[in-house]
């Protein structure tokens, strides 16, 4: 059961185990384990990541394709919910599914025209052309104020159920009312499981076979008769959707879209550090390093104020300690990584489980 | 494409001079003709005459900014993902001999204005050109040969520069002023053409003739454009190439350099996310001109410029997207690039 549900891709390390049982049951209970608004954010930021993270992983790691228009893709999932919902007085499911599938019709005619225009190419000259078009989207977004509502984005109410006025018992439920905010918790994560298994189902089927084929060896794997091409199509395009979903969910969660929380550059440097850091063509590596970020990102700070207060009178290194410079902490573990542990913290894990065996 | 190949192979007559590259030269009447096909469409010749010299100019700085970049991709095949941060450094660090000399630079001599703008872009030059050969040796150096680990690594390289910029300099944007006999503009007829802007195209213009010149009729550019060619080649005929990746790399990072003062000055404001937003523009300039080329980088620039002022005064919504209009055109004509090495 557990076998096929993991398509058969287990951990294979029991360091790994144990850490994935435990994000696992963390982000399953943490409505109920912690208190407060944060950590339930901080959960949902998670969880939404893991899959953004993983459906990137898809084309870095599988793959071999290196792409900055993932965030563009997040971006559209976000904004086709978020303005079905802003347009209307009443919002209904079915206007977040109107929203939705729109979003996902243009993500998937964008995944199309890029691949199409520009996979035939070399990496380096897909990498460019993506970053090009993304930008340009980021820059269209928030120019285009009357529809996107600018760099200011828009606020928008969700479906009753989801809201946090909702009350689905009258009573407390292990300490915690089930409001519409755990609601739409438990829909987050339901839907990133689901769309978490579905990309580990996906990587382990003759599809994905074929892929790390390509990234292993394009030439070879076009002898054998695989289209490349056309692979690489459908491997963008996939992962465009499940990208767009994800955008969708963190709509529903944050009921907000704005530029910078889907659209900018910063979102696309932290999937490209995450995915390397936990580890590229493992999905496992994607819920290892969304989690450590994440949590970096929201707790790490502190732990950095605290260090700069303590060195207040040396100059730069205060400075370089400020909790906002927390990226370049994480900049320099990217550079080291990829010289020291290419494959990540997962890769590491697997092959020294792997070394203890023989 | 078919163009660059030499017309004939092995020639029998070994007195007859080598067949000569035949010119490509459509790529070069696209800038004129652009210029010419917009001056019915703005209507006045005044408002033409600011456009194009404004056009012109952001093409040069921009010129100098990815022409570095070009030259290294054609050189070592390798993209350097965080040349943007090298602008950005460039134009951060001139702001080291600009803030404290500001006196100076409200003086309305010119001869005292370019003296501390001259040591401005020295010291922005000599900044960003060490910071590039460190970054060879450091970041660079190994993962030759690894396209996929090179753009990952130098994207660090450009996050870690971003963060260290605002370490240094701290968090706010920093106001850079223009001197004093660069401000205003210069009435031509009707039209009102900036001074600084005409800088730019003359700056543009010598580092422009200067590579140019470097290139052709030096023999350190002889063995640069071998080099670009045919790397190993260059190598078995005794040539330390490495020495030759290191000086090139340096170099470019240098003209970011340049190129950064000049932007900043333009723009008169500083972020440290410059570096990033400069990025998508060299990398749409150089891949309109073709991957390694650097007339292809000079034409791309010109006309990514041209067609971002003309729009914008024609089609202001327009104006957002015409480089991504401007890229899919030209690859559509010509899917390497203006001028594209045959192996790129």
């Amino acid at each position: 059961m557990l076998h096929r549900l993991l398509s058969g891709d287990l951990p294979r390390s029991r360091i790994l185990t144990g850490v994935l049982l435990a994000i696992l049951a963390g982000l399953a209970l943490a409505p109920f384990l912690f208190s407060g608004a944060r950590p339930l954010n901080t959960a949902a930021t998670i969880c939404i990541y893991i899959v953004l993270v993983a459906s990137y992983d898809l084309l870095l790691g599988y793959t071999g394709i290196v792409s900055f228009a993932h965030t563009m893709f997040y971006g559209i999932g976000a904004y086709g919910v978020g303005l079905a919902l802003a347009r209307v007085d009443e919002p209904t499911w079915g206007v977040v599914v109107t929203g939705l599938v729109l979003a996902l019709m243009l993500a998937l005619a964008l995944a199309l025209v890029v691949g199409l225009f520009a996979l035939r190419v070399r990496a380096i000259f897909y990498a460019m052309i993506t970053l090009a078009v993304a930008s340009s989207f980021a820059v269209l977004a928030s120019q285009l104020s009357d529809l996107t509502g600018g760099e200011d984005g828009v606020t928008f109410s969700v479906p009753e159920v989801l809201s946090p006025s909702f009350l689905l018992f009258e009573n407390e439920v292990f300490g915690r009312y089930v409001d519409g905010k755990v609601i739409t918790y438990y829909l987050v994560f339901a839907g990133c499981l689901l769309l978490f298994l579905f990309l580990l189902r996906l990587v382990n089927s003759p599809f994905g076979r074929v892929l790390q084929a390509i990234r292993e060896n394009e030439f070879r794997a076009e002898a054998l008769g695989y289209r490349t091409m056309v692979y690489r199509i459908w491997a963008n395009c996939l992962a465009a959707l499940v990208a767009a979903l994800a955008g969708a969910l963190m709509a529903l969660w944050l009921r907000y879209v704005g530029p910078k929380t889907s659209l900018g550059f910063e979102v696309m440097t932290d999937i490209l550090l995450i995915v390397v850091i936990g580890g590229m063509g493992t999905m496992y590596g994607a819920v290892i390093g969304a989690t450590l970020f994440i949590l970096a990102q929201n707790y790490l700070k502190e732990l950095m104020a605290h260090g700069s207060t303590a060195l207040e009178g040396v100059p730069l290194l205060a400075a370089a300690l400020h909790p906002d410079r927390w990226m370049l902490w994480l900049g320099v573990l990217f550079i080291l990584s990829i010289y020291f542990f290419p494959v990540g913290i997962v890769g590491k894990l697997r092959v020294r489980a792997w070394l203890a065996r023989r | 494409m078919s163009a660059i190949l030499p017309a004939s192979k092995a020639d029998p007559q070994a007195d007859a001079p080598l067949p000569a590259a035949r010119r490509d030269i459509a790529p070069l009447l696209l800038v004129p003709a652009l210029m010419l096909v917009m001056l019915p469409l703005v209507g006045s010749f005044p408002t033409w005459l600011t456009l194009t010299v404004a056009g012109l100019a952001m093409g040069m700085m921009i010129f100098i900014m990815a022409s570095g970049l070009t030259l290294v991709f054609g050189l070592m095949s390798v993209l350097n993902f965080g040349h943007g941060a090298f602008v950005a450094v460039g134009a951060f660090s001139a702001t080291l001999v600009l803030l404290p000399m500001r006196g100076w630079l409200e003086m309305d001599s010119l001869l005292v204005n370019l003296g501390v703008l001259a040591l401005a872009v020295t010291l922005a030059m000599v900044v960003t050109g060490l910071l590039g050969w460190a970054f060879e040796r450091i970041i660079v150096k190994p993962v030759y040969g690894q396209h996929l680990k090179q753009i990952l690594i130098t994207m660090g390289g450009m996050i870690v520069a971003e963060q260290l910029i605002h370490v240094i300099w701290g968090a706010e944007t920093i106001a850079l002023p223009l001197p004093t006999a660069l401000r205003g503009a210069i009435l031509m007829g009707d039209a009102a053409v900036e001074k600084y802007r005409l800088v730019a195209v003359v700056v543009g213009l010598v580092v422009f003739i200067a590579m140019f010149l470097v290139l052709n009729r030096t023999k350190i550019g002889l063995l640069v454009r071998a080099g670009v060619e045919n790397g190993e080649m260059v190598e078995a005929l005794g040539y330390r190439i490495r020495r030759l990746f290191v000086a090139v790399f340096a170099a470019g990072s240098a003209l970011a350099g340049l190129g950064g003062v000049m932007w900043g000055l333009y723009k008169e404001t500083l972020t440290a996310a410059m570096g990033s937003e400069i990025m998508v523009m060299i990398f749409i300039v150089i891949i309109i001109g073709g991957l390694g080329s650097v007339g292809g980088c000079f034409i791309g620039a010109l006309l990514m410029a041209l067609v971002a002022n003309y729009a914008g005064f024609l089609a202001p919504k327009i104006a957002l997207v015409s480089s991504i209009i401007l890229m899919i055109s030209v690859l559509l004509w010509r899917p390497a690039g203006l001028y594209s090495n045959s192996r790129s």
